[in-house]
């Protein structure tokens, strides 16, 4: 395909596309508009079906019925949406449905604002559905990663019968950046389990996520937590960047690092060597790796568009062997680098 | 010998959880056979609802999905949007349908979903004890009208058939009851009626089923059939509320 310019939401919509998926269920909200905008216009030219829902309960809902009758399927939304999907996606966990859902979060609590933010970190990584249940969650820095991490994320969801969250920032879906949309097809899983009539089948398929007997249900979220376990053995990813003889470590995701970046550029400039760590995954996290990383620095600084909620991962994975401090900025205010610059000078000078 | 009768094979063998009494296991029934006439089992695709009927999904003979609670009609919406050819059909409850699930049934009928909608009034919510339901008469007693529905401040019964009928993209809706032989054939009638709509492509039709709750109602499972009869069936007036094929 080349290099061509693309808004975020459209990328992350044609990547979807090209990744063969067949079904777009979702309800309007900005700041991620573009996506059910640019399915309706092209997802049924490709053989997929669009429907705008009544709600984004309604739109979870259709995914999940679309997803149990085999279909590849995705939704998409922001923060509120995404609190009101919370139902449904602990249903699909629960069937353990392969769904992609697209978050490009926005500011809160309640209607809080379009603009973009990263208060939505515990709604993705800990979420408000029901019961013992884990989704992935991926974290692009950028348009170009967007679409990589769509594309990854109906893999995942095909391979683990998992729902899979792309957390985009609402800085990636406004924002437009050249970008290469990989379009080669991603084999789809042969779904034997799905409801699609019974057909010549002996048996009959039946997707749900109802165990009244109680050893049937632990049995089950033994199964859940099982492939958790094996997706953090498999699936954790992360960047490092200039960390390896960093003395401070900044921790960032999303688009958010990248400004981290030129702080640390700055730092380095100045003399102070510092590095970044990026969880590419928030779910599974990085935590091994993170605790590695923050072995022999000084101490490490959090970063976030938020009052500091990744901050609790940060802590748990570097488990007191150095300082962890905060800097965020929230309300769709994003921070500059030479405010990340005066952070890390702040505790250096404060040691 | 001469066979002339034989359960249906729109049923499996797994016994019902149903009271003794209830007429969910009726309704079942004319459902499979109506399934199973139509040559349409091995194509079909049952979305269950929460309440009563929640595992219904071990008792027809096809597919299934179990959906969240009032939720059937969005999952119904995705099954059929991907698999135009399969027959989907949801059965719910009077508080699934009719109150936590009013949205999604109000948009999958304006939307004209071609599907299917088995929806079973009983008047009160029986998997949770016997609260009081939408449909719940005025002056019924139930758990959570241990008064009798007070209208002032709880509401008139939601009249479902009237309601849906005035959405546009409705194509069938029929209220029909099980509280005798002749009913209960008149029920079958319009469920076949639901379901080759289905068939034929022609859109979303529904048919509300009067039901029993003896043991919700406190009654017994003789008196519960007249209850349907003279007190459910005179607010809830039977007959067809809309069919386009009629126009
Ligand atoms: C979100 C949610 N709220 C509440 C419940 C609890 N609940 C289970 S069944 C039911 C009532 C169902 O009543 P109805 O639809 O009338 O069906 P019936 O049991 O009478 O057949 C309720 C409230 C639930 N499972 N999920």
């Amino acid at each position: 395909m080349g290099k061509v310019l693309m808004k975020g939401n459209e990328a992350i919509a044609q990547a979807a596309i090209s990744a063969g998926c067949e079904g777009f269920f979702g309800y309007p909200i900005t700041p991620q508009n573009e996506v059910p905008e640019y399915m309706s216009k092209y997802l049924a030219k490709s053989g997929g079906v669009f429907v705008q829902a009544e709600s984004e309960i309604a739109a979870i809902n259709m995914v999940y019925g679309a997803a149990a009758a085999g279909a590849r399927v995705m939704t998409s939304s922001s923060s509120p949406g995404i609190a009101l999907k919370q139902e449904g996606i602990s249903y699909c966990a629960g069937a353990q449905l392969p769904i992609v859902i697209v978050s490009v979060s926005r500011g809160g609590p309640g209607l809080g604002s379009i603009l973009p933010s990263q208060g939505d970190y515990n709604q993705a990584t800990r979420g408000g559905g029901n019961g013992d249940y884990r989704v992935i969650v991926l974290a692009p820095n950028g348009v170009q990663e967007a679409t990589d991490m769509v594309r990854h994320a109906f893999r995942l969801a095909d391979t683990y019968r998992i729902p899979v969250m792309v957390m985009a920032d609402g800085i990636i879906g406004q924002m437009m950046e050249p970008v290469e949309i990989d379009t080669t097809p991603i084999p789809k899983a042969a779904n034997l389990w799905a409801a699609t009539g019974k057909g010549n089948r002996d048996h009959l398929n039946v997707v749900n996520s109802m165990h009244l007997d109680s050893v049937e249900l632990e049995d089950h979220n033994i199964l859940l937590n099982n492939k958790y376990l094996e997706i953090v053995k498999n699936e954790v990813e992360y960047e490092k960047f200039l960390s390896d003889d960093a003395d401070v470590l900044i921790v960032a995701y999303g688009t958010p690092s990248r400004i981290v970046k030129s702080a640390i550029k700055t730092l380095r400039e100045e003399g102070i060597k510092a590095g970044l760590f990026r969880p590419k995954t928030l779910v599974p996290y990085p935590y091994d790796a993170l605790h590695e990383a923050s072995k022999n620095v000084k101490f490490v600084l959090c970063a976030e568009l938020s009052m500091g909620q990744m901050l609790v991962d940060v802590k748990l994975a570097v488990n007191g062997i150095v300082p962890v401090h905060f800097y965020g900025r929230t309300g769709g205010i994003i921070f500059e680098p030479s405010e990340i610059v005066n952070a890390v000078k702040s505790h250096l000078g404060g040691k | 010998m001469t066979v002339i009768f034989k359960k249906t094979k729109g049923l499996t063998d797994k016994p019902l959880t149903y009271c003794p009494g209830c007429t969910h296991g009726i309704i079942h029934r004319l459902v499979a056979e109506v399934l199973e006439e139509l040559n349409v089992l091995d194509r079909s695709i049952l979305i269950a609802s929460v309440g009563c009927s929640v595992m219904s999904y071990d008792f027809f003979n096809c597919d299934s999905i179990q959906a969240a609670h009032g939720r059937a009609p969005a999952v119904a919406t995705g099954v059929k949007r991907v698999r135009p050819d399969s027959i989907v059909f949801t059965y719910q409850g009077d508080g699934d349908l009719a109150s936590i699930g009013t949205g999604e049934i109000v948009q999958a009928a304006h939307r004209g979903e071609n599907i299917t909608v088995i929806f079973v009034n009983n008047a009160i919510y029986g998997m949770t004890g016997g609260q009081m339901a939408p449909t719940t008469l005025p002056g019924q007693i139930t758990t959570t009208s241990p008064y009798g529905r007070d209208v002032k401040t709880q509401g008139e019964p939601i009249k479902v058939s009237e309601l849906m009928a005035t959405i546009p993209g409705t194509y069938y809706v029929e209220r029909v009851m099980t509280a005798d032989p002749v009913s209960v054939r008149k029920a079958k009638t319009a469920i076949k009626k639901a379901f080759q709509n289905q068939v034929d492509g022609k859109g979303f039709s529904m048919v509300e089923v009067l039901s029993s709750c003896n043991i919700g109602w406190g009654l017994n499972p003789v008196d519960s059939l007249k209850y349907i009869k003279e007190d459910m069936a005179s607010y809830f007036p039977l007959g067809v509320y809309k069919d386009k094929g009629k126009i």
